[in-house]
């Protein structure tokens, strides 16, 4: 099949950017977004123009590099699923793609399709551990986890750190992200003793970084490819306020 | 060069506990005065990083991704190994030890795989502590499973994400060493080269791949962190940007190279569907639990698999060996599929794969229980394939998966280079011929966390170093030869991609160097690679410019390195006239063709001496002794 994509480009942040248009003949509907791009680049590259610039790595949705907007959705149509894993099939012949970087004042375009995402390795630099030193342990059965509480913080600890949930947030929040990681490490009877204060360290952080608030709009868990869900920023507005006030 | 691996000697259970108390101390005060380079961040990296760091060292963490989070660990999906014995079904720190000496084919070193099993139970209280959310029983304990054939539950899990959870507890505490500003993280940064001074490992040259700019980084002591080299295959499981650079540049300076041609081919796999295909994509090898692998009994047969009667099918994994059946190791696995392949029997539109089936399981056990233990795998295997694995066969395909091989190093984690240390999937030390089932992460873990932290002081106190920085006259060498190969790759402008090479460097490296391989074959191989390789320096074009972000010009730099090895590769399995784990030539199998080994000749590590662009390189053998466990012929029949 024939996909039309506009893609935008920019070849650094001082220099301003644009759409420009592709035209991907003989898609094969098994590849996957991330291979289409490989394919228009191959060809930009014999005609000597630069590739568009795209994060990616493992391709199996779990490192979390890859990510960028189609038609307006972070990491595209298909739900729960990161744009390495999205098929073409899903598409249909003739469609017209509109590819653009995630877009969010805390995440600076770096070139075409990658934007600089280390405000989330400082918001977890800023709280986002367990406090404990290599060798101090004791045995992995001396801490009890009841298995409800063991599921519900894996299922917040599945975020890949990807940035979906920023870009499509129209306060481009980082609550979703950072209310994982709170939930996750406060659901677990190790993250007690730290909870409060790492609440309070990794809000202020996340708001030094200049991501918006958090007012409720949901789309950060339509767009999550691990289906983290809202429930997180609440416990994580709940740490933060306790701590604030004790 | 001199092969000491400093195994201390005594009773094998004692010796980690001797080693500690014979190691050196650095005073905690001085600790901060040294600096140590860490290049990687994944599993071995980044529990090094944490762990230096939190001793007081001034640590320097690189990696080539954005964050550090992203490392290639992330993607293992099983489970990672522990002699726990929380279920009393007969466990113990010598199982571990005896299991993986002989999953590896009795190619490793004792002393080091007994390190590795003590170790191990120590790994899964660390984790725990910091919060890694390891799957649980009703009553709060810890869970585990069998995996990969193993006869005793010792895998601890946290879902299919057990990489990913495990980096993720490493990473928290590299970034709480940042925060304590013991280290200092280096992301979008790619070592280019080694930089050694009066014969000790003393920094590194790097690229920053945002600006391109060559910059350099002088150390006490380096630590290559820097995984496997799977992607030499162009299709592999390995993430993208896996790469052998670090090491081989470090090989280059002097660090023997270990057994290179020992790669792992993992069994389960979605098979290749097109030319454009970038990777493969592995699906947990539990799925052999319940699934039945077969293939028709006639050569190019056309049918859908349900049209093909019963009698009409090959379970050949259950009628091949009826003992372990379609639980056999990954090597057995694999290389029978690719048996049944070249014989025409395969399936799909390719001819390369075979069906796992899971229809006799759903009649047994009913389509909820098959959902409940697999669910997450068909839905991975229906989002790439859009077929549905309740209904019809999975179609698998081995695929390359880890690298055994790796830089040469002693008991201590040293190179042959004296300051450098090699962990994790870049050295060559546990696994032997053949890596079982989550033991990586246990690998990783154990040198990051357990053993470098050690060794490395060790070194630092007990050796007297110049006081160097990065306006020495080796930094500005190193930097003048990185700038130098850069320029070349971008001033070829050929007629074809990096890509393009990858490609034919990876169907070269598959189809000869891959799960067979004969004397021919590899000799063959190492022609064509060379040829390809004098076409790589005259006809590929990278795109773009030297001075800002260019994902071409990195992939060109990498490949340049995946063509030597490839070669050395090649020459390793040439002479290694013999078969053993994932090594198989065919001129030394059984009469039923099973791997034979052969201890007399074969039973020593093989560390590769580079000797210059136009030299071969030299062989050195470590002689392998077996004190404790006695080498026999693996038999799954």
């Amino acid at each position: 099949m024939k996909l039309i994509l506009h893609v935008w480009r920019q070849k650094n942040p001082a220099q301003a950017g644009r759409m420009v248009r592709y035209e991907a003949n003989d898609v094969n509907p098994d590849m996957s977004m991330v291979e289409l791009l490989d394919v228009v680049n191959e060809e930009l590259i014999l005609k000597s123009e630069e590739p568009i610039a795209f994060e990616h790595d493992c391709r199996e949705g779990i490192c979390g590099s890859c990510g960028f907007m189609i038609n307006g959705i972070a990491h595209g149509p298909e739900a729960a699923t990161t744009v390495c894993q999205l098929s073409m099939r899903h598409f249909k012949d003739g469609d017209e793609l509109y590819i653009e970087p995630w877009r969010a004042k805390a995440f600076p375009i770096i070139k075409d399709l990658v934007v600089d995402r280390s405000a989330f390795d400082r918001i977890i630099e800023a709280g986002g551990y367990i406090s404990v030193p290599t060798g101090s342990a004791p045995d992995g059965n001396v801490i009890l986890v009841p298995k409800d509480a063991s599921d519900r913080a894996m299922d917040a600890a599945a975020c890949i750190g990807c940035g979906a949930c920023v870009a499509a947030c129209p306060n481009a929040s980082a609550a979703l992200f950072t209310g994982a990681k709170i939930a996750h490490l406060g659901l677990l009877p190790q993250g007690q003793p730290e909870r409060h204060q790492r609440a309070l360290s990794m809000v202020r952080q996340f708001n030094a970084e200049q991501f918006g608030s958090c007012t409720n709009i949901g789309e950060c868990e339509a767009v999550c490819p691990k289906e983290i869900k809202l429930e997180v920023i609440a416990r994580m507005n709940r740490d933060f306020i306790h701590a604030s006030l004790s | 060069m001199l092969l000491d691996s400093r195994a201390p000697s005594g009773p094998i259970e004692k010796l980690w506990d001797q080693a500690r108390f014979e190691m050196k101390l650095v005073n905690p005060a001085n600790k901060r005065k040294h600096t140590i380079i860490v290049v990687g961040s994944g599993l071995a990296g980044a529990s090094a990083a944490a762990t230096l760091g939190e001793l007081g060292y001034n640590v320097k963490c690189f990696c080539f991704q954005d964050s550090p989070r992203r490392a290639h660990s992330i993607a293992a999906q099983g489970g990672i190994n522990a002699a726990k014995n929380y279920h009393g079904d007969g466990d113990s720190v010598f199982r571990l030890f005896y299991d993986t000496l002989k999953g590896g084919d009795f190619r490793s070193r004792e002393p080091n795989v007994y390190r590795l099993a003590q170790i191990s139970v120590d790994i899964i209280d660390q984790c725990v502590a910091q919060g890694v959310p390891f799957a649980r029983e009703y009553g709060g304990t810890l869970a585990n499973r069998s995996f990969g054939g193993a006869q005793v539950s010792r895998t601890f899990y946290a879902r299919g994400q057990t990489g990913q959870q495990l980096l993720l507890g490493a990473y928290q505490a590299l970034e709480r060493q940042v925060d304590s500003g013991h280290v200092q993280m280096f992301p979008r940064t790619e070592m280019l080269d080694l930089v050694v001074v009066d014969g000790h490992a003393r920094g590194i040259v790097t690229r920053n791949l945002v600006t391109g700019r060559i910059e350099s980084h002088a150390a006490d002591s380096v630590v290559l962190a820097t995984g496997g080299y799977g992607n030499v295959y162009f299709l592999s499981t390995n993430a993208k940007g896996s790469n052998c650079t670090a090491i081989w540049r470090a090989y280059k300076h002097g660090a023997a190279f270990a057994n290179p041609c020992f790669t792992q081919i993992h069994p389960t796999c979605i098979p290749v569907s097109g030319e454009y295909q970038s990777k493969l994509t592995l699906m947990s090898e539990s799925l052999r639990n319940d699934g039945r692998i077969w293939v028709p009994k006639k050569a190019k047969d056309k049918r859908p698999p349900n049209q093909i009667p019963e009698d009409e099918r090959d379970y050949y994994l259950e009628r091949r060996y009826p003992s372990f059946g379609n639980l056999v190791p990954r090597d057995v696995a694999s290389r029978n599929a690719k048996a049944v392949c070249d014989e025409g029997r395969g399936v799909g539109e390719t001819g390369l794969g075979v069906y796992l089936d899971f229809s006799d399981a759903i009649r047994q056990f009913g389509v909820d229980l098959v959902r409940e233990r697999y669910g997450n795998l068909f839905e991975m295997y229906q989002r790439i394939t859009d077929e549905d694995p309740y209904k019809v066969p999975m179609r698998i395909y081995p695929a390359m998966h880890y690298a055994m091989g790796g830089l040469w190093v002693d008991y201590f984690l040293m190179s042959t280079i004296p300051g450098l240390f090699v962990t994790g999937e870049a050295n060559f030390s546990d696994h032997g011929a053949n890596r079982l089932g989550a033991s990586a992460l246990m690998q990783g873990l154990s040198d990051g966390y357990f053993v470098l932290p050690y060794t490395v002081g060790d070194y630092i106190a007990g050796t007297k170093l110049e006081k160097i920085d990065a306006s020495h006259s080796a930094f500005t060498r190193a930097e003048a030869g990185v700038t130098e190969l850069t320029a070349r790759l971008l001033g070829i402008q050929g007629r074809r991609t990096v890509d393009w090479f990858h490609r034919r460097l990876g169907k070269i490296m598959w189809d000869d160097c891959g799960m067979s391989r004969t004397a021919a074959g590899l000799e063959s191989a190492i022609s064509q690679i060379r040829e390809l390789r004098e076409e790589y320096w005259k006809d590929v074009k990278v795109a773009g410019s030297a001075d800002d972000l260019n994902q071409s010009l990195e992939k060109a730099g990498r490949v340049a390195d995946f063509f030597e090895l490839g070669e050395l590769m090649c020459l390793d399995a040439l002479h290694r006239k013999e078969s053993c784990g994932g090594h198989f030539r065919e001129e030394y199998q059984t009469a039923d063709g099973e791997a034979q080994r052969n201890d007399e000749e074969f039973s020593y590590v093989a560390a590769w001496e580079y000797k210059g662009a136009d030299q071969a390189p030299v062989l050195h053998k470590e002689p392998l002794t077996f004190e404790y466990v006695h080498p026999s012929q693996r038999s799954y029949k």
